[in-house]
């Protein structure tokens, strides 16, 4: 599904990834750790399409396209989504109204109808069941005045309504207490599928106790350094990001000069 | 306070792009119809022949003469943030008029007709916009106004100035003038002396106007100056809606269009003017569109009356306008409701003036700005609070959005409290359409231009709301056109 070859990208004159190389079949759910600064979030960002991010070698493709040729709306029209560290707020745009316009705008990239809005509201009292928010939040402006909780609930439920096939979560538990990061788990879980892929980006192991990944892969000076199960976060949470440094050589010499 | 934006914002003009798509102007047609029109230039013998040709009476020619002879004695304004090339008053003809000027809508030209049906405005008979009393004015004369009966069984009047002018001798005599005086300000005076026509509304007292009243200002002949002048009365206890709408061919010169507007309010009345400008704006380079030099004002004379102005200006190459109203009975209310957009080369120095007199009065003033390619956009308020002012309030909020980086927006808000119980607050932002914000929009699969043009909706909520329903469907349709190609 996913098949990232060599990926060079920097930001601002800046490399940050190095030679990253990744492959995420469908239903797959991936795990991302390292520490700050590693090009976690970069990764995300290059992957959907942000602008200043600029890739300078290597090659991705998403379902035999190559992804980077394509314009952000052509990406999430793909089935890519970015659920966001840090949702944006847009003052005076009716959250279900953003919904539904960018679901249209999907559908219609892709050919297919648009949904009028009885049709619209049906799906969305079926998303709801999956990723529950209340109705004041869907009726207000997207994001604005939300807590960090509700912004990160919004970005799942969203998530649920535009049915992407490839999931990235960039830090989506930064700054949740542990009964919303339990709450926005479930919502993830529940989309679980055998088509669909989830690249899970975190810098702590708490959130993999409650999404639990078939793979782990540590990020460190731009590169996936270290690839295992799930016993591998669990190691890095004993040890500390210290314990791979320690164990690559390259890295090591790099952080030495 | 002015921000010019000139930082490297990471949003581009892509000359190109915006190049590419232009800018549709969608009105911008012309009706090849024989027009009647006096030479250009003006002196006293226009100013008689004008009045001569409209049948007027001897008071409304003193009265146009009077005004001319202040005219003369007036410098042009120049402290509004305009840059405005010299006009030669001498070079514009003051009337224009279709010939066979029809009696009733039945006689209207039929190119008259099919000219307001392609601006979305159908006056004929059974294509009348439901619930809706329209007032066209093409160039200097009103061709029709529909729904006259319906609204005369309510004791409404609703009619063309010059017929007001025959008809309605007294109350014309008696309200004229008196919100704007003829020599109130430099364009107010040329409008008192040259005025063609315009829009006249009398709801007597205790009457809620039974639909919406509209009046259409289509400016079509060349080398001509529009110069409508519209008076609204609400007697004691009544209540009107009323909607402006504006449009103009495209057209390489500059245009005048220097109107006048006085609102009456008298007890417990309420009026509601809207008004949707979509004057051609000039090209990208600034070549051609309509100068706009409007004075509007509004009187709340009675005690417990309300003037709520709102309007949605996309059009025009430069816009001098600030809507204002007079606070004078106790516990009247003044509102002003505000989208100013410019794009490309226009420029806009637009507000408004809350002038609180009585005691416990109230204003409430709510300005969006958007400026977008190279032009440049001021919101320009006064809020006065006068002596006799006890209590009263005044709540500001002043709203600019930038869209690129070549653009300026700027903010003058003047206050003059001369009564300490009075309070006056004054709230101001700038933002730019974020990197962030279009990049949240996309990645949900919108578009660049569709997630601008609902962030930009989002940030006109407010004013938005505010307008009758159709109004607002068409306000957000034309903002939408005014801005494509404003990123790339």
């Amino acid at each position: 599904m996913l098949k990232i070859e060599n990926l060079h990208a920097r930001v601002e004159g800046k490399d940050i990834l190095k030679g990253l190389t990744l492959t995420v079949k469908p239903g797959e759910v991936h795990a991302i750790m390292g520490p700050n600064g590693a090009g976690k979030s970069t990764l995300g960002n290059v992957l959907s399409g942000r602008e200043g991010y600029e890739v300078t070698a290597g090659s991705v493709l998403f379902e035999g396209r190559d992804l980077l040729a394509l314009e952000p709306e052509e990406r999430a029209a793909a089935g890519l989504f970015l659920a966001f560290q840090y949702p944006v707020e847009i003052p005076g745009v009716n959250n279900t109204y953003f919904l539904r316009a960018a679901l249209n705008a999907q559908r219609k990239q892709r050919g297919q109808g648009e949904l009028d809005s009885m049709q619209f509201l049906k799906l969305v009292r079926e998303k709801l069941k999956i990723m529950q928010i209340s109705d004041e939040l869907l009726h207000r402006a997207v994001n604005e005045g939300f807590s960090g909780g509700e912004k990160k609930r919004n970005e799942i439920f969203q998530m649920a309504v535009l049915e992407p096939k490839l999931a990235i979560l960039d830090e989506t538990d930064s700054g949740l207490d542990i009964d919303a990061l339990k709450q926005v788990a479930q919502g993830v879980n529940a989309l679980r599928s055998p088509d669909r892929a989830f690249l899970v980006i975190t810098h702590y192991q708490r959130l993999l106790d409650y999404i639990e990944p078939d793979f782990v892969h540590v990020l460190a000076d731009g590169r996936i350094v270290e690839s295992g199960d799930k016993s591998l976060a669990l190691k890095l949470e004993e040890h500390g990001y210290a314990w791979v440094a320690e164990r690559d050589p390259a890295l090591a010499n790099e952080a030495r000069a | 306070m002015t921000i010019e934006n000139d930082s490297p914002a990471v949003l581009r003009d892509n000359a190109e792009v915006a190049a590419a798509l232009g800018r549709r102007y969608e009105a911008g047609f012309v009706t090849d119809i024989e027009t009647d029109s006096l030479p250009p230039g003006l002196s006293e013998d226009i100013v008689r022949q004008l009045s001569a040709l409209k049948g007027e009476p001897e008071w409304m020619t003193d009265w146009r003469l009077k005004a001319y002879r202040h005219w003369l004695t007036m410098p042009m304004p120049n402290w509004a943030k305009l840059n405005i090339a010299p006009i030669d008053f001498q070079a514009i003809s003051y009337y224009a008029s279709p010939k066979n000027k029809p009696k009733s809508l039945d006689e209207v030209d039929p190119k008259l007709l099919e000219t307001y049906d392609k601006l979305g405005v159908p006056l004929h008979e059974r294509a009348k916009l439901a619930g809706v009393a329209v007032d066209a004015v093409f160039d200097s004369v009103s061709v029709g106004t529909t729904f006259r009966k319906e609204l005369a069984e309510a004791g409404v009047i609703f009619c063309s100035m010059s017929e007001a002018i025959r008809e309605h001798s007294e109350l014309v005599q008696k309200y004229l003038g008196s919100v704007v005086p003829t020599g109130d300000n430099y364009f107010a005076a040329l409008n008192s002396a040259v005025f063609s026509d315009g829009s006249f509304v009398f709801i007597p007292k205790g009457v809620r106007c039974p639909m919406e009243l509209s009046t259409y200002f289509r400016i079509n002949a060349g080398h001509t100056g529009q110069f409508e002048r519209t008076l609204i009365i609400a007697e004691e206890g009544a209540y009107v809606s009323y909607l402006e709408g504006c449009t103009a061919p495209m057209r390489d010169e500059n245009q005048l269009h220097a109107a006048v507007v006085e609102l009456v309010a008298l007890e417990q009345a309420q009026i509601k003017y809207s008004t949707v400008q979509n004057w051609y704006p000039g090209d990208e380079e600034g070549r051609g569109g309509i100068y706009n030099f409007v004075t509007k004002r509004g009187d709340c004379r009675g005690d417990d009356s309300k003037i709520s102005w709102t309007q949605v200006e996309t059009g025009s190459a430069i816009t001098w306008k600030y809507p204002s109203c007079v606070l004078r009975g106790d516990r009247s209310v003044g509102e002003f409701y505000s989208v100013a957009l410019t794009h490309h080369r226009q420029q806009a120095d637009t507000g408004t003036k809350m002038i609180h007199q009585g005691k416990g009065t109230r204003s409430k003033i709510v300005s969006k700005g958007i400026s977008a390619g190279r032009s440049s956009n001021s919101y320009r308020g006064l809020v006065k609070m006068e002596k006799g002012a006890e209590g009263a309030r005044n709540y500001t909020q002043c709203d600019s959005l930038l869209i690129g980086k070549k653009c300026g927006a700027h903010t003058f808000p003047y206050m003059e409290v001369k009564n300490p119980t009075a309070i006056v607050e004054h709230e101001a932002t700038t933002s730019k359409i974020s990197d962030d914000q279009l990049f949240y929009c996309r990645s949900r699969g919108i578009g660049e231009e569709d997630a601008v043009s609902m962030i930009v909706d989002g940030f006109c909520k407010q004013v938005f709301r505010e307008l009758p329903m159709e109004f607002a469907v068409e306000a957000k349709k034309l903002l939408e056109i005014s801005l494509e190609g404003a990123v790339g």
